[in-house]
């Protein structure tokens, strides 16, 4: 992929050498309505940043089927799984209406990172705070504040 | 006229919002208060019951609407008066939005809950004079599909700006938003730069959002947000509702995150 086509947030600040391999493992991509992006248990082998539209993160739940916990939109990165064994989804994720992302090839980019310092903390530095608003949003809800204004 | 003694209104209207909210408006049998203005509250009476500070989520002229939704006796009680029913009214209270700051700039309208309701005033203001303000982004969450409030209003809204809906716990059909809508800030399609925001919902929400606004390069004196305490005399004379140096009732309940700010994590206050 052209690396001046890539403008997601993500890879603000990035300096030009690092995006260009980067962009060197993406291509684009659009997934139409409804179309499951990954389940869970799969191999976790590759990643996106969503430029356009919203994706469903589920579970499946016996008895109930998929059960959306989460949607995530344009700005941010869906898939972290990928980075740590055993680099299976641990949920699933389903396209609700058009979604257009760039997609990463996982392994390509976790074996740069693991030869490259600079680029390893380049990306680290951008997918931890992903994990700290996931993980701040989940604490949030578990509080459940909507008992008072 | 006196604001400690309750002036007697009539409900004339009421309207199920959810199972356990409505929304009523109440004209005066005499003399009327002065209009309410966006972000002020009256303190209700149900005679025989007891008083409550709830905001004004709309007006006809000397007829306040207050969306109330009922979690306590006071707020049963006049979530299941009818029309025809007499209620108290003192006010108006308070501080108000400043809405003449969103002339010229983009708008976003933050609610969480029943934090919709002092904002429906905002959003009608400025959807009364469009062309004043520049993008419009209305962000509303609630526990569940049904406890959405003016799911009405919020369509009619979406033909004049961008407006998002969430979620907490969704039921089977519902095909919107999943989470917090904190988490809704970075999609809002608004120049952060140039943008006010007006935010009310549950305190802990209300202070998420004021950061990730900021971290989106909204100008923190640029967020207003609405507080709740202890309001009781609602004009400043009891100090059951005082914040630090703020008297909620008075200073409040509008004010601009940089005044709140370090306040809100303040646990003794």
């Amino acid at each position: 992929m052209n690396s001046g086509t890539m403008t997601h947030p993500f890879l603000a600040g990035l300096r030009p050498a690092l995006l260009t391999e980067l962009a060197e493992h993406a291509i684009a991509m659009h997934y139409p309505d409804d179309y499951r992006i990954f389940s869970e248990s799969d191999p976790a082998n590759r990643f996106w940043l969503i430029e356009d539209g919203t994706v469903a993160l589920d579970l499946h739940v016996p008895g109930r089927g998929a059960q959306v916990f989460e949607t995530i939109g344009p700005g941010t990165v869906l898939g972290w799984s990928w980075l740590f064994p055993p680099y299976r989804w641990q949920f699933g994720a389903v396209a609700r209406g058009p979604v257009q992302a760039i997609e990463f090839g996982a392994e390509a980019v976790r074996e740069r990172c693991a030869r490259d310092p600079e680029f390893g903390y380049a990306i680290l530095s951008r997918i931890v705070p992903v994990l700290g608003d996931r993980l701040r949003t989940a604490r949030l809800r578990l509080l459940d504040l909507w008992g008072r204004p | 006229m006196n604001p400690a003694i309750p002036i007697p209104h009539r409900v004339v209207s009421r309207r199920a919002d959810t199972a356990d909210t409505v929304t009523v408006e109440l004209a005066p049998i005499a003399e009327p208060l002065p209009v309410f203005r966006p972000g002020q509250f009256a303190m209700l009476t149900a005679y025989g019951i007891g008083e409550i500070p709830i905001s004004v989520s709309g007006s006809h002229g000397n007829r306040p609407q207050h969306t109330i939704r009922a979690v306590g006796a006071v707020s049963r009680a006049l979530h299941d008066s009818a029309p025809g029913d007499l209620v108290g009214v003192r006010g108006p209270f308070g501080t108000t939005w400043d809405t003449a700051a969103a002339a010229g700039h983009d708008v976003l309208v933050i609610a969480g809950g029943i934090g919709l309701a002092p904002l429906r005033p905002v959003v009608r203001r400025l959807l009364a004079d469009r062309a004043v303000v520049g993008r419009l982004c209305v962000l509303a969450g609630a526990r569940q599909p049904g406890e959405l409030l003016y799911p009405d209003e919020l369509r009619r809204w979406s033909r004049h700006g961008q407006v998002e809906v969430i979620v907490d716990r969704p039921s089977g059909d519902w095909a919107g938003h999943v989470g917090l809508v904190t988490t809704l800030v970075p999609g809002a399609r608004v120049d952060p730069a140039v943008a006010v925001a007006y935010v009310c919902g549950p305190e802990p929400m209300m202070r998420f959002t004021a950061r990730a606004l900021i971290d989106r390069g909204v100008p923190a004196e640029r967020i207003q947000m609405s507080l709740e305490r202890n309001m009781r005399c609602g004009a400043g004379w009891c100090g059951h509702c005082q914040l630090g140096p703020l008297l909620v009732c008075r200073d409040g309940p509008v004010v601009a995150y940089p005044v709140a700010e370090s306040l809100l994590t303040v646990p003794e206050l």
